[in-house]
């Protein structure tokens, strides 16, 4: 582990009422890294998300941002160093696609030419028609190019981070296959630090480096899918066990000739 | 003659450019003023919901009370106020027309605003404000780049319902002294002027109907992002108010300013008043329609130069007295009175404008009813009708002391069709008044009253403080003096309230001078 995480969370916790949704938890990310999240519904998996660019202030820990303890930034300019990726998209209605791309740029005073130029560099990067969709309204898109907006809206300020709560969640499996292999390729290719929530082990285990397992707001592992499959907590190595054995369930099903 | 060249048609339309004028002024400016409250508090309270409710509760009662009280009500509360500031930092503001007018319909105008503001704010997906936050927006950059613009339909549709109740209250402002569309209204009304309700009617619903397009255009051109079209909006809406601007500016000082009630005598007196003083080469405009306790105020405060009214009015509101004394003495007890506020009481036109217990003769002479001794007898079988204000006067708590009445049931009516009713049975005694036309007209009689219970009302010329030692003003009113009769007037009433070129107030006036002037 670097001696400066890219995101450290060192005993973090955080209450709503009665209800612990974090707990004492400590967490490194290392710069370049790609991280998933997983748990179930209710392990506090977004509220550590959100944590992280103060959309949640945490009760009690540290949590340092780019070696920074992230309650001496200003909020406002954390969240703009730090793309971040809605679980329906998040794009704003009246708004069209290059204005939702262009928006953090704006808000940091970018000029307007420099803020176009930016918008079109994006939309190839997330394989979009610039001519197609760059005047559209997020209600005349699909699914998945409205998820390819968010992320594009997430990275047009540059971030070395970006944060994505449940990115691809809502769509269909194709879509979803597609999406998640083109984002690996523009984390690496960008050099950025990804933390993505999942609640999809198979989906964690195809995208990222380490996988960080939740369960009622406390980190019950952490570590490579491999190290994770060592792991002697039953409730982990039952989650890491479900793909494996949907693989062997859909391989009785269906006939081995054809799908390579 | 066929309604559409009928020439009061023609007269209607010359009063529009003041009419209008002032009528756009007062609701726009209304409008803006609510809107100024209203949209703040509807972006504060928007995740407070504890002064939310509150605030919505207010709204909702304000909306409750009748747009006619609630217009009213500012009148006095505004005297009070500008009393209470003359009094600590000696400054005076007038608590007549525009003012109260352009408080209360803003007053009026925040619930729609308020509840469409609130209700937009807070439609919007919490996901999409999270997302805002997100990308790294301040709340203030938040609330005008999201929230606004996606509650904006809703808001819009909130101002363009405010901006129809505004202009349409508005026509209610007459009575306190803001001259509006309602001018036509009341006077139509009062002076049985269709022409001039009709055109008053209509003009107001096509101002309220231009203005929601215009707003109409704002809200779409917003929300398209046109701004070609949020232009043309905003560039119609100034137009109406430049265009109204233009008339008043245009016009030379206003010269002396004559009130009038609301009734029909009132409104042909005071075209008498101005087309003597025109005559004398003095300049004159109407302000037509006001409350009864309102005028006497406006005339305290020189809002307005003179008006008639009645001694016994004055003797009951103005100066409390329960007492009745004889007319001579009381006139010489109210001048004196009036005196003190520097009210110059020019002396009396030589008829008396009484309640009077008024039944119709046949039923009269059937009971045997010669006056109100009698009538007190047969009281507990009969109704009684009376106008807005007869019921809770002192005068009807004189009569019921006096002669021990007690009718069966007693109703509140339009005083121009208390006459009809009481003629066709409708009710069987009415509280008219001795100088209406429509006693003869009906074949009615006014009870004597042997006992003094009602103090005389002769009608009398009042003048502004200002006005005191304005003896050019005094010259051109003197002729008027002692020389209108009760028959006279009711005939001058009568004629008042037929329904042709003829019963405009003007013309009327006309007639009365051509009548009393030669003697």
């Amino acid at each position: 582990m670097p001696s400066r995480p890219m995101i450290g969370y060192t005993h973090v916790t955080k209450s709503f009422g009665s209800l612990r949704a974090v707990d004492d938890l400590s967490l490194d990310i290392a710069g370049g890294e790609f991280v998933a999240i997983v748990g179930g519904s209710g392990s506090g998996k977004t509220t550590l998300l959100r944590l992280a660019n103060r959309l949640i202030e945490a009760d009690g820990g540290t949590i340092t941002v780019e070696g920074d303890d992230v309650k001496n930034v200003d909020p406002v300019a954390l969240r703009r160093r730090i793309g971040y990726v809605f679980q329906s998209g998040g794009l704003f209605p009246h708004l069209s696609v290059a204005d939702n791309i262009g928006i953090t740029p704006k808000l940091l005073g970018a000029p307007v030419a420099d803020i176009d130029a930016r918008v079109d560099e994006l939309l190839a990067l997330v394989q979009l028609d610039r001519a197609a969709h760059r005047d559209r309204l997020p209600e005349a898109l699909s699914g998945g190019q409205r998820q390819r907006v968010g992320v594009a809206r997430a990275l047009a300020a540059g971030p070395r981070i970006v944060l994505m709560d449940e990115p691809f969640g809502a769509l269909d499996p194709l879509t979803r296959d597609a999406l998640g292999d083109d984002y690996r390729a523009l984390h690496r290719k960008l050099g950025l630090t990804t933390v993505m929530i999942t609640h999809d082990m198979t989906e964690a285990i195809l995208l990222a480096d380490r996988i960080a397992v939740m369960r009622g707001g406390r980190l019950l592992a952490q570590g490579t899918p491999a190290e994770l499959s060592t792991s002697s907590d039953a409730y982990v190595l039952d989650l890491l066990r479900t793909p494996r054995r949907q693989v062997q369930r859909l391989n009785t099903l269906l006939p081995s000739s054809g799908a390579a | 003659m066929s309604l559409f060249t009928d020439p009061r048609w023609g007269e209607a339309l010359s009063h529009l450019p003041d009419y209008l004028g002032n009528h756009v002024r007062v609701s726009l400016a209304a409008l803006a003023l609510g809107l100024a409250i209203s949209l703040p508090l509807a972006i504060l309270t928007r995740n407070r919901p504890a002064p939310r409710a509150i605030l919505l509760a207010f709204a909702s009662i304000v909306q409750t009370v009748p747009g006619l009280a609630l217009l009213a009500l500012f009148y006095p509360l505004l005297l009070a106020a500008a009393s209470v500031t003359l009094a600590w930092f000696g400054i005076s503001f007038s608590a007549f027309g525009f003012l109260p007018a352009m408080l209360a319909l803003a007053l009026y105008s925040m619930l729609p605003v308020l509840r469409n503001g609130i209700t937009g704010l807070n439609g919007i997906d919490p996901a999409l404000i999270e997302a805002a936050k997100g990308v790294g927006m301040t709340p203030r950059q938040s609330l005008l780049m999201v929230e606004l613009p996606l509650a904006l339909p809703v808001m819009m549709a909130g101002i363009r319902t405010a901006a129809v109740w505004v202009i349409g209250t508005a026509t209610l402002s007459t009575p306190i002294g803001q001259t509006s569309l309602g001018n036509y209204i009341f006077a139509g009304l009062q002076t049985q002027n269709w022409v001039f309700v009709l055109f008053g009617c209509f003009a107001s619903a096509l101002l309220a109907l231009a203005v929601d397009q215009l707003l109409g255009l704002i809200e779409s051109g917003l929300r398209h992002r046109s701004r070609l079209r949020t232009g043309l909006g905003g560039i119609g809406i100034a137009a109406l108010v430049v265009a109204t601007l233009v008339p008043t500016m245009s016009r030379s000082s206003q010269g002396y300013v004559v009130g009038a009630k609301t009734f029909a005598e009132q409104y042909v007196l005071s075209a008498l008043l101005r087309e003597r003083l025109q005559a004398a080469g003095l300049s004159a405009t109407a302000r037509s329609g006001l409350g009864s306790s309102v005028i006497f105020e406006a005339l305290k405060a020189g809002d307005i130069d003179l008006y008639v009214d009645y001694s016994g009015t004055l003797w009951a509101n103005q100066l409390h007295r329960t007492d009745i004394k004889p007319r001579a003495e009381l006139l010489a007890d109210l001048k004196t009175a009036l005196a003190k506020d520097n009210i110059t009481l020019l002396g009396e036109l030589g008829f008396e404008n009484a309640y009077a217990l008024v039944i119709p003769k046949k039923r009269a002479e059937a009971l045997g009813i010669r006056d109100i001794s009698d009538l007190a007898a047969h009281a507990s079988t009969l109704s009684i009708a009376g106008d807005y204000e007869f019921f809770s006067r002192p005068e009807w708590a004189a009569l019921q002391k006096t002669y021990g009445l007690q009718f069966r049931a007693q109703r509140q009516m339009q005083p121009d069709f208390m006459y009809a009713a009481v003629a066709s049975g409708e009710v069987d005694v009415i509280a008219g008044y001795t100088s209406d036309g429509l006693i003869a007209k009906y074949d009615l009689v006014a009870l004597d009253d042997p006992r003094h219970a009602i103090p005389p009302y002769d009608a009398i010329l009042l003048l502004a403080p200002k006005r005191a030692g304005d003896e050019k003003l005094q010259a051109a009113l003197k002729p008027l003096l002692g020389r209108i009769d009760i028959a006279t007037m009711r005939e001058a009433n009568l004629r008042a309230s037929g329904n042709d070129a003829n019963s405009s107030p003007d013309a009327v006036a006309q007639w009365l001078w051509e009548k009393v002037g030669r003697r």
